[in-house]
Parts: C-alpha cells; sequence; structure tokens
C-alpha cells in the first residue's frame, strides 16, 4: 500500500512539474531540481491534496522542500 | 533638436489567416477570408456561431509545455508572435543593453478563457481547490508583456495600453513615443487577444454587434455593403519591433517601413457608438497628418477601421471630411473582410499589413464588397488586391469608450 503512495506521489510530480520519472528520486529539491517556483510548488500541493484526499496546512507546505518530504508527509498523514 | 525617426524592423503575426508573417500577408493578398465556423466551445444556442479563430497553432512550439497553464491563450499567441518579431528584426537576448529594450503589448479583454473555465472550476470544487495558482498571472493584461520581458530579456519600460479596439495602434504609436524621449532603444509593441469564448462571442452578441451570417462565414464580414449586418469576432497576435531608424540602418537591419506619425484622442460621445459624421475619427486622423508633417494629398492608403458595421459610414464621413477631393484618389480598403475584428490585436496587424502594403507595392482589397452603401462612395480596392507604388500609409483604430488612434507610415527610401 505504500509503495502505491508513492508511485502516485510521483507520478502527480511528473504530471505537474513536467519532469521525467527518473528524475524524481527521494532527495530532488522541488525548487533546486526540479524547476518549481512558489507557486508550483503550491499547486503541487493542492494536487497531492486532492488525490490523498488531506488538508496540507500552509505552514506545513514550508516543510515539503523535496520529493521525499512529500512522500513521508502524506505517508503519516495516510497513517502508513 | 529633430526628432528620432522610427524604424519597424521586425512583425510578427498569428491570425485567422496564419500563423505566421508570410502566410498572413499572401492571403491578404489573395483576398482570402479566414472566417469559419466557431470550434473553440459549442456556440449552437448563440446567435452567432461564426469567428475568426487562430487554426494549427502549436503553443509548444514557443513555450515550454509544463508553462502552457500558467498562461491564457492570449498570451501564447503573443509570446509567438513576438517571438516572430524579434527573429525577424535579428535581435537577441544576449544583448550588452538590456534595460534600452522595452516592451508595449496590451489586451482589449484579458484572459476570458482562463477567468471562464477557473470560475467554473470554483463553483465545482471550491475555493481551494477550484482555483489555480497561476490564475492571476495567467489573465492580467500586463503578463503578455511580462512574459515576453522575461523571454526576450527587455529590462526597459514594460505595460499594456487597454483601449479595446484601438489597444494594439495605441501600443504602438506610444511605444514609438517611448524611442523617440530616449527612454529606449528597441520596444516590443502591438497586442494580443483571445476571446472566443461564450463571454467573449455572448457579450457581443447580446449588444447586437456580431455579423449573425452563420451560414455564410467567409462572407459576413462586408464592410461598406448595404448588406453588413455586424463585425466577426476574431482571435490573434501582431506584434512589431520598432527602433530608432539611424541605429537600425548603423547595425544593418533590413527596414520594414518607417513609423512616421500617430495619434490619440477620443470622442467624449457615446460609449459605444461613434460620433456623428466620425468627427472623433476626423480629428484624430487630421491630428495623425500633423504629427506627420503631412498634408492630406501625401497619403496613398488608408487602412479603415471599418468593421463591417454602421460605423463604416461614419469613417467613410470622416475621411471625405479630413481629405477633401482626395479622399476620392486615395484607395481604402477594410482588410477585416479578411481576417475579421482582432480586438485588441486588431491595430497591430493592420499596421502590418499597412507596412508590407508599402514594402510590396500591393494594396490590399475589401473582399465581399458586392453591393456597396450608397453612403460608403470611396475606392475600397473591392474583391482583389492592387499594384501600386506609394509613399504614405494610414492605419485606423477605433475602440470602445470612443477612444481613436491613427498611425501613418512611409516607405522605405
Amino acid at each position: 500500500m505504500s509503495g502505491d503512495i508513492e508511485a502516485r506521489i510521483k507520478e502527480i510530480i511528473c504530471e505537474q512539474l513536467d519532469v521525467k520519472p527518473e528524475d524524481v528520486s527521494e532527495g530532488k529539491s522541488f525548487t533546486e531540481d526540479l524547476g518549481a517556483d512558489s507557486l508550483a510548488i503550491v499547486e503541487l500541493v493542492l494536487a497531492l491534496e486532492e488525490q490523498f484526499d488531506v488538508k496540507i496546512p500552509d505552514d506545513e507546505v514550508d516543510k515539503i522542500k523535496t520529493v521525499g518530504d512529500a512522500v513521508s508527509y502524506i505517508k503519516v498523514r495516510k497513517g502508513n | 533638436m529633430a526628432r528620432r525617426r522610427i524604424a519597424i524592423t521586425g512583425m510578427g503575426l498569428v491570425t485567422p489567416l496564419g500563423v505566421g508573417t508570410d502566410t498572413t500577408w499572401e492571403r491578404v493578398r489573395a483576398g482570402t477570408s479566414g472566417i469559419g465556423p466557431i470550434t473553440r466551445f459549442d456556440a449552437s444556442e448563440f446567435t452567432t456561431t461564426i469567428a475568426g479563430e487562430v487554426r494549427d497553432f502549436d503553443p509548444t512550439q514557443w513555450i515550454p509545455k509544463r508553462n502552457l497553464r500558467q498562461m491564457d491563450r492570449f498570451i501564447h499567441l503573443a509570446i509567438a508572435a513576438a517571438d516572430m518579431a524579434v527573429k525577424q528584426a535579428g535581435v537577441d537576448v544576449d544583448k550588452p543593453d538590456p534595460e534600452r529594450y522595452g516592451c508595449y503589448i496590451g489586451a482589449g479583454m484579458g484572459g476570458l478563457g482562463v477567468i471562464e473555465a477557473t470560475y467554473r472550476t470554483l463553483v465545482e470544487k471550491g475555493p481551494r481547490h477550484g482555483i489555480s495558482p497561476y490564475f492571476t498571472p495567467s489573465v492580467i493584461i500586463n503578463l503578455a508583456p511580462g512574459q515576453i520581458s522575461i523571454l526576450h530579456n527587455c529590462q526597459g519600460p514594460n505595460m499594456s495600453m487597454v483601449s479595446a479596439c484601438s489597444t494594439a495602434a495605441h501600443s504602438i504609436g506610444e511605444a514609438a513615443r517611448v524611442i523617440e524621449r530616449g527612454d529606449a532603444d528597441i520596444m516590443i509593441a502591438g497586442g494580443s487577444e483571445s476571446t472566443v469564448t461564450p463571454l467573449g462571442i455572448g457579450g457581443f452578441c447580446s449588444a447586437r454587434a456580431l455579423s449573425q451570417r452563420n451560414d455564410e462565414p467567409t462572407k459576413a464580414c462586408r464592410p461598406f455593403t448595404a448588406s453588413r449586418d455586424g463585425f466577426v469576432l476574431s482571435e490573434g497576435a501582431a506584434i512589431l519591433v520598432l527602433e530608432g531608424y539611424e541605429r537600425a540602418q548603423a547595425r544593418g537591419a533590413t527596414i520594414v517601413a518607417e513609423l512616421v506619425g500617430y495619434a490619440a484622442n477620443a470622442d467624449a460621445h457615446h460609449i459605444t457608438s461613434p460620433a456623428p459624421g466620425g468627427a472623433g475619427a476626423a480629428r484624430c486622423m487630421a491630428l495623425a497628418l500633423r504629427d506627420a508633417g503631412l498634408s492630406p494629398e501625401q497619403i496613398g492608403y488608408i487602412n479603415a477601421h471599418a468593421t463591417s458595421t454602421d460605423a463604416d459610414a461614419n469613417e467613410t464621413a470622416a475621411i471625405r471630411a479630413v481629405f477633401g477631393a482626395h479622399a476620392y484618389k486615395l484607395a481604402v480598403s477594410s482588410t477585416k473582410s479578411m481576417h475579421g475584428h482582432l480586438l485588441g490585436a486588431a491595430g497591430g496587424l493592420e499596421a502590418a499589413i499597412c507596412a508590407l502594403s508599402l514594402r510590396d507595392g500591393i494594396l490590399p482589397p475589401t473582399i465581399n464588397l458586392d453591393d456597396p452603401d450608397p453612403a460608403c462612395d470611396l475606392d475600397y480596392v473591392p474583391h482583389e488586391a492592387r499594384r501600386a507604388s506609394y509613399e504614405y500609409a494610414m492605419s485606423n483604430s477605433f475602440g470602445f469608450g470612443g477612444t481613436n488612434a491613427a498611425l501613418i507610415l512611409r516607405k522605405v527610401q
């Protein structure tokens, strides 16, 4: 199940940021490595909220800087 | 001190007649209509179901796929047209003096398509998930010159004129003033519009402003005829590169035409109808002649604003008032008969057509002029283009709100 979450998150990142799956590894920073600006991150967070039916408060968004941050945040919220 | 002369060194056209300046000009010379049934949305319940849409436009040729949804289509069209203009002018982003490059590009209405789509998702999903963080930069008008300044590293004056159907003409005229007063050396200037949307079409339908000749789209825009029944809404972008004439010559640029006169004024009469006898338009044309230091007899061709509405007769009366007997000697045409009305981009397209007309010695036609209105009695170059070498062309643009613009271009000597 948690593997599914991770795969789905990476898919959403690829879709939203128009990057290749092989570039979306745990340590990659959205702004430094994947070309996202602050608005792109907001858009990505909203997509994750919709997909996983969670609400990510604005002060939590600031902590999600890498692909790994997003995966672990969603996993915790989904109780995995 | 003499005023700095202004050269046009680049032109980018994305129109219902084609994606590109050459295609558009070729079809204007051939007298081809770019009007057809609306395909961008289901218009079946609207009184008008035809428009001039830009076909075969692939924005990913100019904009990375990931950035497309950060911009309304009017910005996509503007970016493409600006890129064409900049390439033709031969100026590039590796410039040593980016602060001398400015960008004045306007639109009449802005990102209507994205506004409408976002309102639907807002109602459906609520404010948190229904509105993209890119909504505002996607729809506001000055993001057209904003995006273009980023792509082409133009750090000089950057803003948008908003004057309905006079927008692009005002943008070009005001951009020339920027160069004349020395605030920049090169200006990317013009307009863009993409309002073939339910609200864009519907607003003009409700005002009874659009042609309802839905069964004959290519004959719908018929300026100066007795059977004209409204304008045809079109989309597109038309952007020029203006620069100091001497500078353009010094760097060996190919100058398409010279911009020698510009005027802007207002009717101060009515929100949508022109002043009686086209008085405001006449004053604007006279002001542009004065600005260029020309007598009326020196103008060989006028690209009329004429949209295929009652106002065509007012513009004709205004031309008679300004040009007297010469009104019957010069050529006048409405190229909207072919490309329709691009609103905020119209004046840019028509100024570009004047430049090409001067360059090639070809007068573009007014097509569909089958049954001239007796009140419209000038030489409108009916049906087919004509050869004619002449020195000065005028382009008129008049907009809702009673706002007027006139530009005068000169053939390169």
